[in-house]
Protein backbone atom coordinates (compact mmCIF):
# COMPACT_ATOMS: atom_id res chain seq x y z
CA UNK A 1 0.00 0.00 0.00
CA UNK A 2 1.33 3.49 -1.09
CA UNK A 3 0.87 6.58 1.07
CA UNK A 4 0.83 9.71 -0.91
CA UNK A 5 1.54 13.30 -0.02
CA UNK A 6 -1.63 15.39 -1.00
CA UNK A 7 -0.71 19.10 0.59
CA UNK A 8 1.58 21.16 2.43
CA UNK A 9 1.63 24.16 4.21
CA UNK A 10 4.75 26.05 5.82
CA UNK A 11 4.41 29.34 7.98
CA UNK A 12 8.09 30.35 9.06
CA UNK A 13 10.71 32.63 9.14
CA UNK A 14 10.60 32.77 5.14
CA UNK A 15 6.97 33.25 5.14
CA UNK A 16 3.46 32.12 5.51
CA UNK A 17 3.41 29.45 2.26
CA UNK A 18 5.07 27.16 1.00
CA UNK A 19 6.04 28.52 -2.29
CA UNK A 20 6.92 31.94 -0.32
CA UNK A 21 9.13 29.48 1.62
CA UNK A 22 11.07 27.33 -1.50
CA UNK A 23 11.41 31.30 -3.43
CA UNK A 24 13.66 32.28 -0.04
CA UNK A 25 15.60 29.13 0.07
CA UNK A 26 15.97 28.72 -3.48
CA UNK A 27 17.39 32.10 -3.28
CA UNK A 28 19.68 31.14 -0.54
CA UNK A 29 17.73 33.85 1.48
CA UNK A 30 18.03 33.24 5.44
CA UNK A 31 15.50 33.48 8.38
CA UNK A 32 17.78 34.00 10.75
CA UNK A 33 18.31 37.44 11.73
CA UNK A 34 19.96 39.08 15.36
CA UNK A 35 17.76 39.80 18.12
CA UNK A 36 18.28 42.02 20.45
CA UNK A 37 18.05 41.52 24.50
CA UNK A 38 14.23 41.51 25.54
CA UNK A 39 11.12 39.20 25.58
CA UNK A 40 12.68 36.01 24.82
CA UNK A 41 16.69 36.88 26.16
CA UNK A 42 18.47 39.20 28.59
CA UNK A 43 20.89 38.70 25.88
CA UNK A 44 21.23 39.81 22.52
CA UNK A 45 20.98 36.44 19.93
CA UNK A 46 20.16 35.28 16.47
CA UNK A 47 17.09 33.00 15.90
CA UNK A 48 14.58 32.96 13.08
CA UNK A 49 10.76 34.40 14.35
CA UNK A 50 7.61 34.49 12.55
CA UNK A 51 6.69 37.88 11.82
CA UNK A 52 3.94 38.59 14.37
CA UNK A 53 2.67 41.28 12.88
CA UNK A 54 1.64 39.45 9.35
CA UNK A 55 0.34 36.33 11.39
CA UNK A 56 -2.47 38.71 13.39
CA UNK A 57 -3.25 40.08 10.07
CA UNK A 58 -3.57 36.70 8.41
CA UNK A 59 -5.31 35.53 11.24
CA UNK A 60 -8.10 37.13 10.03
CA UNK A 61 -10.71 35.35 12.82
CA UNK A 62 -13.46 37.14 14.80
CA UNK A 63 -12.09 36.34 17.97
CA UNK A 64 -8.37 36.37 17.58
CA UNK A 65 -7.70 37.33 21.29
CA UNK A 66 -9.27 33.48 22.09
CA UNK A 67 -6.28 31.90 20.88
CA UNK A 68 -2.28 31.84 21.53
CA UNK A 69 0.43 32.74 18.99
CA UNK A 70 1.16 29.00 18.52
CA UNK A 71 -2.93 28.04 18.18
CA UNK A 72 -3.21 30.64 15.74
CA UNK A 73 0.08 29.38 13.59
CA UNK A 74 -1.62 25.83 13.77
CA UNK A 75 -4.94 26.63 12.82
CA UNK A 76 -3.93 29.12 9.50
CA UNK A 77 -1.05 26.13 8.88
CA UNK A 78 -3.61 23.42 8.41
CA UNK A 79 -6.03 25.43 7.03
CA UNK A 80 -4.13 26.16 3.93
CA UNK A 81 -2.53 22.83 3.96
CA UNK A 82 -5.68 21.06 3.91
CA UNK A 83 -7.40 23.54 1.18
CA UNK A 84 -4.61 22.11 -0.93
CA UNK A 85 -5.40 18.72 -0.32
CA UNK A 86 -8.69 19.14 -0.92
CA UNK A 87 -9.60 17.48 2.11
CA UNK A 88 -13.12 17.13 4.10
CA UNK A 89 -11.58 17.34 7.88
CA UNK A 90 -14.75 16.45 9.11
CA UNK A 91 -14.68 12.94 7.61
CA UNK A 92 -14.52 10.16 10.68
CA UNK A 93 -11.58 8.51 8.37
CA UNK A 94 -9.47 11.69 8.91
CA UNK A 95 -6.86 12.10 12.12
CA UNK A 96 -4.99 15.24 13.00
CA UNK A 97 -1.62 14.47 14.88
CA UNK A 98 0.04 17.39 16.18
CA UNK A 99 3.76 17.02 16.77
CA UNK A 100 5.31 19.51 19.50
CA UNK A 101 7.58 19.74 22.39
CA UNK A 102 6.53 22.70 24.20
CA UNK A 103 3.00 23.69 23.02
CA UNK A 104 1.56 26.85 24.95
CA UNK A 105 4.37 26.45 27.91
CA UNK A 106 4.32 30.34 27.80
CA UNK A 107 1.44 30.20 29.52
CA UNK A 108 3.12 29.16 32.76
CA UNK A 109 4.86 32.92 32.49
CA UNK A 110 2.81 34.81 35.21
CA UNK A 111 2.10 37.73 33.09
CA UNK A 112 -0.16 35.06 30.66
CA UNK A 113 -1.19 32.82 33.15
CA UNK A 114 -4.72 34.22 33.24
CA UNK A 115 -5.36 35.18 29.87
CA UNK A 116 -6.41 31.45 29.10
CA UNK A 117 -8.07 28.64 30.95
CA UNK A 118 -5.43 26.48 33.00
CA UNK A 119 -5.83 23.54 31.00
CA UNK A 120 -4.23 25.41 27.45
CA UNK A 121 -0.76 24.79 28.63
CA UNK A 122 -1.24 21.11 28.47
CA UNK A 123 -0.43 19.32 24.96
CA UNK A 124 -4.25 17.92 24.95
CA UNK A 125 -5.86 21.21 25.91
CA UNK A 126 -3.71 22.80 23.22
CA UNK A 127 -4.97 20.00 20.64
CA UNK A 128 -8.62 20.51 21.93
CA UNK A 129 -8.97 23.75 20.75
CA UNK A 130 -7.36 23.12 17.41
CA UNK A 131 -9.86 20.36 17.14
CA UNK A 132 -12.97 22.39 18.11
CA UNK A 133 -12.02 24.89 15.76
CA UNK A 134 -11.64 22.59 13.15
CA UNK A 135 -15.19 20.40 14.09
CA UNK A 136 -13.23 17.17 13.76
CA UNK A 137 -14.73 14.42 14.94
CA UNK A 138 -11.59 12.39 15.98
CA UNK A 139 -9.73 14.05 18.86
CA UNK A 140 -5.85 14.54 17.43
CA UNK A 141 -3.19 12.46 18.04
CA UNK A 142 -0.60 14.01 19.94
CA UNK A 143 3.69 13.75 19.68
CA UNK A 144 5.90 15.22 22.08
CA UNK A 145 9.37 13.19 20.86
CA UNK A 146 11.72 15.97 21.46
CA UNK A 147 13.40 16.99 17.77
CA UNK A 148 12.35 14.01 16.03
CA UNK A 149 8.63 14.96 16.90
CA UNK A 150 7.63 16.49 13.39
CA UNK A 151 9.25 13.56 11.62
CA UNK A 152 8.12 10.96 14.07
CA UNK A 153 4.71 11.87 13.27
CA UNK A 154 4.97 11.40 9.75
CA UNK A 155 5.90 8.26 9.94
CA UNK A 156 3.32 7.18 13.20
CA UNK A 157 0.68 8.94 10.42
CA UNK A 158 1.92 6.60 7.37
CA UNK A 159 1.40 3.47 9.45
CA UNK A 160 -2.15 4.65 10.67
CA UNK A 161 -3.04 4.64 7.32
CA UNK A 162 -1.42 1.51 6.27
CA UNK A 163 -2.91 -0.41 9.52
CA UNK A 164 -6.04 0.92 7.59
CA UNK A 165 -7.05 2.60 10.43
CA UNK A 166 -7.24 5.77 8.63
CA UNK A 167 -7.46 6.85 4.94
CA UNK A 168 -5.96 10.44 5.38
CA UNK A 169 -3.92 12.13 8.14
CA UNK A 170 -2.96 15.67 8.56
CA UNK A 171 0.52 16.04 10.63
CA UNK A 172 1.20 19.27 11.92
CA UNK A 173 3.93 20.68 13.54
CA UNK A 174 4.79 23.62 15.60
CA UNK A 175 6.79 25.11 18.32
CA UNK A 176 7.18 28.80 18.75
CA UNK A 177 10.11 30.98 20.76
CA UNK A 178 9.63 31.42 24.35
CA UNK A 179 12.04 32.66 26.97
CA UNK A 180 11.67 28.82 27.97
CA UNK A 181 13.12 27.49 25.47
CA UNK A 182 15.61 30.06 24.94
CA UNK A 183 16.95 30.07 28.20
CA UNK A 184 17.08 26.39 28.20
CA UNK A 185 18.96 26.15 24.83
CA UNK A 186 21.69 29.09 26.67
CA UNK A 187 22.18 27.24 30.30
CA UNK A 188 23.50 24.15 27.59
CA UNK A 189 25.47 26.75 25.56
CA UNK A 190 24.48 25.23 22.76
CA UNK A 191 23.51 28.64 20.80
CA UNK A 192 25.79 30.04 18.10
CA UNK A 193 26.34 33.80 18.50
CA UNK A 194 26.29 33.94 14.59
CA UNK A 195 23.53 32.09 12.21
CA UNK A 196 24.42 28.43 12.38
CA UNK A 197 27.27 26.94 10.21
CA UNK A 198 26.06 22.76 9.66
CA UNK A 199 28.81 20.46 9.40
CA UNK A 200 31.21 23.66 8.74
CA UNK A 201 35.27 23.46 10.97
CA UNK A 202 33.92 26.84 12.82
CA UNK A 203 30.74 26.16 13.43
CA UNK A 204 29.38 26.93 17.16
CA UNK A 205 26.24 25.96 18.03
CA UNK A 206 22.81 26.28 16.97
CA UNK A 207 20.24 28.95 15.67
CA UNK A 208 16.84 28.47 16.91
CA UNK A 209 13.50 28.86 14.66
CA UNK A 210 9.85 29.13 15.18
CA UNK A 211 7.53 27.84 12.73
CA UNK A 212 4.78 25.62 12.23
CA UNK A 213 4.41 23.26 9.17
CA UNK A 214 1.85 21.18 7.88
CA UNK A 215 1.81 18.10 5.78
CA UNK A 216 -1.33 15.62 4.30
CA UNK A 217 -0.83 12.09 4.00
CA UNK A 218 -3.27 10.03 2.15
CA UNK A 219 -4.23 6.55 0.44
CA UNK A 220 -5.57 8.35 -2.50
CA UNK A 221 -2.96 8.92 -5.24
CA UNK A 222 -3.00 12.73 -6.12
CA UNK A 223 -0.02 15.08 -7.66
CA UNK A 224 1.08 17.89 -5.56
CA UNK A 225 2.80 19.57 -8.51
CA UNK A 226 3.09 19.20 -11.76
CA UNK A 227 1.97 15.68 -12.09
CA UNK A 228 4.30 14.70 -10.00
CA UNK A 229 3.60 12.52 -7.02
CA UNK A 230 5.36 11.63 -4.10
CA UNK A 231 5.37 8.97 -1.58
CA UNK A 232 6.06 8.13 2.28
CA UNK A 233 8.06 5.16 1.58
CA UNK A 234 9.51 3.94 4.43
CA UNK A 235 10.37 4.95 8.36
CA UNK A 236 11.75 3.82 11.34
CA UNK A 237 12.63 5.38 15.21
CA UNK A 238 15.42 3.98 17.52
CA UNK A 239 17.16 5.14 20.67
CA UNK A 240 21.09 5.53 21.20
CA UNK A 241 20.92 4.27 24.81
CA UNK A 242 23.85 6.55 25.90
CA UNK A 243 22.91 10.23 27.08
CA UNK A 244 20.11 12.04 27.70
CA UNK A 245 21.23 15.26 26.28
CA UNK A 246 24.44 13.91 24.20
CA UNK A 247 24.11 12.54 20.92
CA UNK A 248 25.81 9.41 20.48
CA UNK A 249 29.69 8.72 20.41
CA UNK A 250 29.49 6.37 17.46
CA UNK A 251 26.16 7.24 15.67
CA UNK A 252 24.78 3.62 16.06
CA UNK A 253 21.40 4.70 17.16
CA UNK A 254 20.95 6.80 13.84
CA UNK A 255 22.46 4.28 11.87
CA UNK A 256 19.66 2.24 13.09
CA UNK A 257 17.44 4.66 12.39
CA UNK A 258 18.22 4.79 8.73
CA UNK A 259 18.67 1.11 8.03
CA UNK A 260 15.37 0.03 9.16
CA UNK A 261 13.89 2.58 7.29
CA UNK A 262 15.82 1.53 4.40
CA UNK A 263 14.66 -2.30 5.11
CA UNK A 264 11.25 -0.68 4.92
CA UNK A 265 11.54 0.72 2.15
CA UNK A 266 12.98 -1.93 0.45
CA UNK A 267 15.81 0.20 -0.72
CA UNK A 268 19.70 0.00 -0.63
CA UNK A 269 22.10 2.90 0.20
CA UNK A 270 22.46 3.37 -3.25
CA UNK A 271 19.01 4.26 -4.27
CA UNK A 272 18.69 7.50 -1.63
CA UNK A 273 19.56 10.64 -4.14
CA UNK A 274 20.00 13.39 -1.15
CA UNK A 275 20.13 13.29 2.81
CA UNK A 276 18.34 15.71 4.46
CA UNK A 277 19.78 15.93 7.91
CA UNK A 278 19.30 17.32 10.85
CA UNK A 279 22.59 19.36 10.97
CA UNK A 280 21.83 21.90 14.29
CA UNK A 281 25.43 22.49 13.70
CA UNK A 282 26.40 21.90 17.28
CA UNK A 283 29.65 20.34 17.50
CA UNK A 284 28.98 16.72 18.83
CA UNK A 285 25.40 16.55 16.67
CA UNK A 286 27.36 16.86 13.24
CA UNK A 287 30.12 14.77 14.37
CA UNK A 288 27.44 12.02 15.29
CA UNK A 289 25.55 12.14 11.98
CA UNK A 290 29.01 11.75 10.14
CA UNK A 291 29.64 8.62 11.54
CA UNK A 292 25.53 7.56 11.47
CA UNK A 293 25.91 8.13 7.83
CA UNK A 294 29.29 6.29 7.19
CA UNK A 295 28.11 3.53 9.07
CA UNK A 296 25.31 3.34 7.02
CA UNK A 297 27.82 3.81 3.71
CA UNK A 298 26.48 6.78 2.61
CA UNK A 299 29.16 9.33 2.52
CA UNK A 300 29.24 10.17 -1.04
CA UNK A 301 25.46 10.98 -1.30
CA UNK A 302 24.93 14.14 -1.49
CA UNK A 303 23.70 15.81 2.46
CA UNK A 304 22.30 19.00 3.59
CA UNK A 305 20.49 20.57 6.47
CA UNK A 306 18.28 23.79 6.03
CA UNK A 307 18.85 25.20 9.73
CA UNK A 308 20.82 27.79 8.12
CA UNK A 309 17.36 29.05 6.43
CA UNK A 310 15.04 28.46 9.26
CA UNK A 311 16.83 27.62 12.65
CA UNK A 312 16.24 24.48 14.31
CA UNK A 313 12.59 24.82 14.93
CA UNK A 314 12.00 21.77 17.57
CA UNK A 315 8.60 20.04 17.21
CA UNK A 316 8.30 20.89 13.93
CA UNK A 317 11.70 20.65 12.38
CA UNK A 318 11.07 17.22 10.79
CA UNK A 319 7.91 18.09 9.69
CA UNK A 320 8.91 21.67 7.33
CA UNK A 321 12.26 20.26 6.45
CA UNK A 322 10.64 17.14 4.89
CA UNK A 323 8.07 19.47 3.02
CA UNK A 324 11.17 21.54 1.89
CA UNK A 325 12.88 18.62 0.76
CA UNK A 326 9.37 17.44 -0.83
CA UNK A 327 9.23 20.33 -2.72
CA UNK A 328 12.74 20.76 -3.32
CA UNK A 329 11.96 17.17 -5.29
CA UNK A 330 9.58 18.57 -7.16
CA UNK A 331 11.30 21.36 -8.63
CA UNK A 332 14.77 18.89 -9.08
CA UNK A 333 16.72 21.17 -7.31
CA UNK A 334 19.28 19.78 -4.39
CA UNK A 335 19.19 22.79 -2.14
CA UNK A 336 23.09 24.27 -0.93
CA UNK A 337 23.51 23.92 2.96
CA UNK A 338 23.35 28.08 4.30
CA UNK A 339 26.25 28.44 6.63
CA UNK A 340 28.46 26.04 5.50
CA UNK A 341 32.15 26.17 3.75
CA UNK A 342 35.24 24.07 5.01
CA UNK A 343 34.08 20.53 5.96
CA UNK A 344 34.82 20.33 9.89
CA UNK A 345 33.07 16.45 11.17
CA UNK A 346 33.91 13.36 12.50
CA UNK A 347 34.05 11.42 9.03
CA UNK A 348 33.75 12.53 5.54
CA UNK A 349 30.57 13.18 4.38
CA UNK A 350 29.23 15.11 1.06
CA UNK A 351 27.75 18.52 1.90
CA UNK A 352 26.21 20.15 -0.66
CA UNK A 353 27.57 24.43 -0.79
CA UNK A 354 25.54 25.21 -4.37
CA UNK A 355 21.53 25.03 -5.21
CA UNK A 356 21.42 22.69 -8.57
CA UNK A 357 19.21 20.94 -10.89
CA UNK A 358 19.49 17.50 -10.14
CA UNK A 359 17.80 14.38 -11.36
CA UNK A 360 16.00 13.80 -8.05
CA UNK A 361 14.16 10.61 -6.77
CA UNK A 362 14.37 9.69 -3.55
CA UNK A 363 15.02 11.52 0.00
CA UNK A 364 16.19 10.57 3.67
CA UNK A 365 15.10 12.59 6.02
CA UNK A 366 17.19 12.33 9.40
CA UNK A 367 16.14 13.81 13.02
CA UNK A 368 18.07 13.34 16.29
CA UNK A 369 16.73 14.98 19.82
CA UNK A 370 17.06 15.07 23.20
CA UNK A 371 16.62 11.49 25.55
CA UNK A 372 18.15 9.66 22.69
CA UNK A 373 15.67 9.39 19.73
CA UNK A 374 16.32 9.39 16.14
CA UNK A 375 14.11 8.59 13.39
CA UNK A 376 14.23 8.76 9.50
CA UNK A 377 11.88 8.34 6.75
CA UNK A 378 12.07 8.35 2.97
CA UNK A 379 10.53 10.21 0.63
CA UNK A 380 9.80 8.86 -3.17
CA UNK A 381 8.79 10.08 -6.65
CA UNK A 382 5.72 7.73 -7.55
CA UNK B 1 2.83 -21.46 17.30
CA UNK B 2 4.11 -17.79 19.20
CA UNK B 3 1.92 -15.47 16.93
CA UNK B 4 -0.35 -13.93 19.21
CA UNK B 5 0.44 -10.84 20.81
CA UNK B 6 0.91 -11.26 24.99
CA UNK B 7 0.83 -9.28 28.30
CA UNK B 8 3.82 -11.18 29.85
CA UNK B 9 3.93 -9.10 32.71
CA UNK B 10 2.76 -5.70 33.87
CA UNK B 11 3.48 -3.22 36.69
CA UNK B 12 1.62 -0.33 38.01
CA UNK B 13 2.59 2.53 40.48
CA UNK B 14 0.24 4.87 42.32
CA UNK B 15 -0.97 6.08 45.32
CA UNK B 16 2.14 4.84 47.78
CA UNK B 17 2.27 1.11 45.94
CA UNK B 18 3.92 -0.90 43.56
CA UNK B 19 2.22 -4.05 42.02
CA UNK B 20 3.23 -6.46 40.22
CA UNK B 21 1.14 -8.43 37.92
CA UNK B 22 -0.94 -7.68 40.77
CA UNK B 23 0.97 -8.71 43.87
CA UNK B 24 1.88 -5.74 45.87
CA UNK B 25 5.52 -5.37 46.19
CA UNK B 26 6.21 -2.29 47.74
CA UNK B 27 4.41 0.14 49.93
CA UNK B 28 5.41 3.80 51.60
CA UNK B 29 3.29 6.34 52.53
CA UNK B 30 5.10 9.12 52.33
CA UNK B 31 5.51 11.48 49.70
CA UNK B 32 7.01 10.78 46.10
CA UNK B 33 10.70 12.19 46.38
CA UNK B 34 10.57 9.67 49.75
CA UNK B 35 8.61 7.39 47.94
CA UNK B 36 10.23 6.68 45.45
CA UNK B 37 13.69 6.76 47.12
CA UNK B 38 12.68 3.98 49.10
CA UNK B 39 11.76 1.95 46.15
CA UNK B 40 14.87 2.28 44.69
CA UNK B 41 17.03 1.65 47.37
CA UNK B 42 14.07 -2.30 47.63
CA UNK B 43 15.95 -2.82 44.52
CA UNK B 44 19.24 -2.28 45.62
CA UNK B 45 21.20 -1.79 42.78
CA UNK B 46 23.91 0.55 42.37
CA UNK B 47 22.65 3.22 40.01
CA UNK B 48 23.84 6.44 40.75
CA UNK B 49 22.13 8.16 37.98
CA UNK B 50 18.97 7.34 39.66
CA UNK B 51 19.58 10.65 41.67
CA UNK B 52 19.49 13.25 39.14
CA UNK B 53 16.45 12.11 37.34
CA UNK B 54 13.33 14.39 37.52
CA UNK B 55 10.05 12.98 39.26
CA UNK B 56 9.05 12.17 36.12
CA UNK B 57 11.90 9.95 34.87
CA UNK B 58 12.21 8.36 38.51
CA UNK B 59 8.42 7.07 37.88
CA UNK B 60 8.99 5.77 34.67
CA UNK B 61 12.26 4.16 35.40
CA UNK B 62 11.02 2.84 38.76
CA UNK B 63 7.95 0.94 36.82
CA UNK B 64 10.31 -0.47 34.23
CA UNK B 65 12.80 -1.84 36.70
CA UNK B 66 10.04 -3.63 38.72
CA UNK B 67 8.28 -5.08 35.66
CA UNK B 68 11.72 -6.21 34.97
CA UNK B 69 12.52 -7.84 37.43
CA UNK B 70 9.97 -9.81 37.73
CA UNK B 71 9.88 -10.55 33.99
CA UNK B 72 13.11 -10.00 32.26
CA UNK B 73 13.56 -9.33 28.49
CA UNK B 74 14.63 -12.48 26.77
CA UNK B 75 18.68 -12.13 26.59
CA UNK B 76 18.13 -13.62 22.50
CA UNK B 77 16.48 -10.12 21.90
CA UNK B 78 19.05 -7.59 20.41
CA UNK B 79 19.08 -4.19 21.61
CA UNK B 80 17.42 -2.83 18.11
CA UNK B 81 14.90 -5.29 18.87
CA UNK B 82 12.91 -3.93 22.34
CA UNK B 83 10.86 -0.90 21.45
CA UNK B 84 9.22 1.75 23.77
CA UNK B 85 5.60 3.29 23.51
CA UNK B 86 4.75 5.34 25.96
CA UNK B 87 2.23 8.05 26.76
CA UNK B 88 0.81 10.64 29.52
CA UNK B 89 -1.62 13.30 30.22
CA UNK B 90 0.82 16.14 31.68
CA UNK B 91 4.20 15.83 29.50
CA UNK B 92 6.86 17.09 31.70
CA UNK B 93 4.84 19.77 33.38
CA UNK B 94 6.33 19.13 36.73
CA UNK B 95 9.63 20.36 35.73
CA UNK B 96 8.42 22.54 32.93
CA UNK B 97 6.89 24.28 36.05
CA UNK B 98 10.57 23.89 38.05
CA UNK B 99 12.10 25.33 34.73
CA UNK B 100 9.68 28.22 34.65
CA UNK B 101 10.68 29.59 38.25
CA UNK B 102 14.51 29.72 37.51
CA UNK B 103 13.89 32.46 34.73
CA UNK B 104 10.76 33.79 36.24
CA UNK B 105 12.69 36.66 38.00
CA UNK B 106 15.20 38.76 36.04
CA UNK B 107 17.40 39.61 39.33
CA UNK B 108 17.20 36.25 40.08
CA UNK B 109 17.90 34.48 36.92
CA UNK B 110 19.58 30.25 37.00
CA UNK B 111 18.48 28.31 33.69
CA UNK B 112 20.16 25.42 34.26
CA UNK B 113 20.81 22.17 31.82
CA UNK B 114 20.24 19.29 34.15
CA UNK B 115 16.64 20.65 34.92
CA UNK B 116 16.15 22.01 31.49
CA UNK B 117 16.85 18.76 29.69
CA UNK B 118 13.90 16.98 31.67
CA UNK B 119 10.82 19.42 30.15
CA UNK B 120 10.46 17.07 27.49
CA UNK B 121 7.98 13.68 28.47
CA UNK B 122 10.20 11.26 26.02
CA UNK B 123 13.77 11.65 28.32
CA UNK B 124 12.28 8.60 30.05
CA UNK B 125 12.23 6.80 27.16
CA UNK B 126 15.86 7.65 27.09
CA UNK B 127 16.59 6.99 30.59
CA UNK B 128 14.93 3.24 30.59
CA UNK B 129 16.74 2.57 27.38
CA UNK B 130 20.21 3.77 28.59
CA UNK B 131 19.43 1.66 31.55
CA UNK B 132 18.72 -1.25 29.49
CA UNK B 133 20.49 -0.74 26.14
CA UNK B 134 17.07 -0.78 24.19
CA UNK B 135 17.54 0.70 20.93
CA UNK B 136 14.24 -0.31 19.22
CA UNK B 137 11.49 2.35 18.11
CA UNK B 138 10.04 4.46 20.55
CA UNK B 139 7.63 7.61 20.79
CA UNK B 140 6.02 9.56 23.52
CA UNK B 141 2.22 10.21 23.07
CA UNK B 142 0.06 12.86 25.01
CA UNK B 143 -3.55 11.79 26.01
CA UNK B 144 -6.28 13.60 27.73
CA UNK B 145 -6.87 10.39 29.36
CA UNK B 146 -4.88 6.89 28.69
CA UNK B 147 -6.16 5.53 25.43
CA UNK B 148 -5.75 2.00 25.61
CA UNK B 149 -7.59 1.08 22.42
CA UNK B 150 -4.53 3.32 20.39
CA UNK B 151 -1.95 1.88 22.43
CA UNK B 152 -3.36 -2.01 21.80
CA UNK B 153 -3.84 -1.13 17.61
CA UNK B 154 -0.11 0.93 17.68
CA UNK B 155 1.78 -1.72 19.54
CA UNK B 156 0.51 -4.42 18.22
CA UNK B 157 1.53 -3.52 14.79
CA UNK B 158 4.79 -2.86 15.65
CA UNK B 159 4.85 -6.29 16.95
CA UNK B 160 3.33 -7.87 13.72
CA UNK B 161 5.21 -6.02 11.71
CA UNK B 162 8.40 -7.16 13.01
CA UNK B 163 9.38 -3.64 13.68
CA UNK B 164 10.28 -4.71 17.51
CA UNK B 165 9.79 -8.31 19.23
CA UNK B 166 9.29 -7.04 22.82
CA UNK B 167 7.83 -3.77 23.40
CA UNK B 168 7.41 -1.86 26.78
CA UNK B 169 4.05 0.24 26.52
CA UNK B 170 2.02 2.04 28.91
CA UNK B 171 1.41 5.31 30.64
CA UNK B 172 4.05 7.25 33.18
CA UNK B 173 1.99 10.20 34.13
CA UNK B 174 2.82 12.81 37.35
CA UNK B 175 1.12 15.90 38.28
CA UNK B 176 3.11 19.11 39.25
CA UNK B 177 5.02 19.19 42.48
CA UNK B 178 4.63 15.13 42.23
CA UNK B 179 1.20 14.92 44.36
CA UNK B 180 -0.91 12.38 41.81
CA UNK B 181 1.49 9.80 40.18
CA UNK B 182 0.26 7.11 37.78
CA UNK B 183 2.51 4.54 36.10
CA UNK B 184 0.93 1.51 34.15
CA UNK B 185 3.43 -0.41 31.98
CA UNK B 186 3.11 -3.84 30.28
CA UNK B 187 5.66 -6.12 28.51
CA UNK B 188 4.12 -7.11 25.21
CA UNK B 189 5.30 -9.81 23.05
CA UNK B 190 4.69 -12.74 20.80
CA UNK B 191 4.08 -15.47 23.13
CA UNK B 192 1.59 -18.84 24.04
CA UNK B 193 -1.70 -17.86 23.81
CA UNK B 194 -2.70 -20.82 26.30
CA UNK B 195 -2.56 -19.08 29.76
CA UNK B 196 -1.43 -16.00 28.55
CA UNK B 197 -3.17 -12.57 28.58
CA UNK B 198 -3.85 -11.48 25.38
CA UNK B 199 -2.33 -7.99 24.53
CA UNK B 200 -5.94 -6.09 23.50
CA UNK B 201 -7.88 -2.67 24.54
CA UNK B 202 -9.94 -5.07 26.80
CA UNK B 203 -6.73 -6.11 29.04
CA UNK B 204 -5.04 -3.13 29.54
CA UNK B 205 -8.52 -0.86 29.77
CA UNK B 206 -8.73 -4.30 33.14
CA UNK B 207 -5.14 -3.71 34.20
CA UNK B 208 -4.74 -0.24 33.93
CA UNK B 209 -8.22 0.67 36.02
CA UNK B 210 -7.31 -1.98 38.76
Amino acid sequence: MKIYITGDNIISSLGFTTEENMDNIFNGVTGIHKLDSGYLSPEAFPAALVDSKRLTELFNNTNPGTYTRLEQMMILSIKQAVEKAGLDMENSRTLLIISTTKGNVELLENEKKDKFPADRVYLWGLAKVISDYFKLSQRPLIISNACISGLLAIEVGARLIRNKQYDHVIIAGGDILTPFVVSGFQSFKSLSSEPCKPYDAARDGLSLGEACATIVLSSQKQALRDQLTIEVSGGASSNDANHISGPSRTGDGLYLSIKNALASAKMTAGEIDFICAHGTATPYNDDMESKAVNLAGMQNVPLNSLKGYIGHTLGAAGTIESIMSIHGILHQKLIKTLGFSTLGVAEPINVTSETKSCKLNNCLKVASGFGGCNAAVIFSVV
Amino acid sequence: MKDQIIISGWCVITHHQIKVNDDLVFEQSSDFPEFSKAAFKELNQPYLKFYKMDNLSKLGFLCAEYLLKHRPIDPAYIPEEVGLILCNATSSIDTDMEHQRTIADAGNYFPSPSVFVYTLPNIVIGEISIKHKFQGENSFFIFEQFQPDFIANYVNSLLQGNKVKACITGWVDLSPGATDYKAVFYLAEKGDGKEALEFNNENLKKIYNR
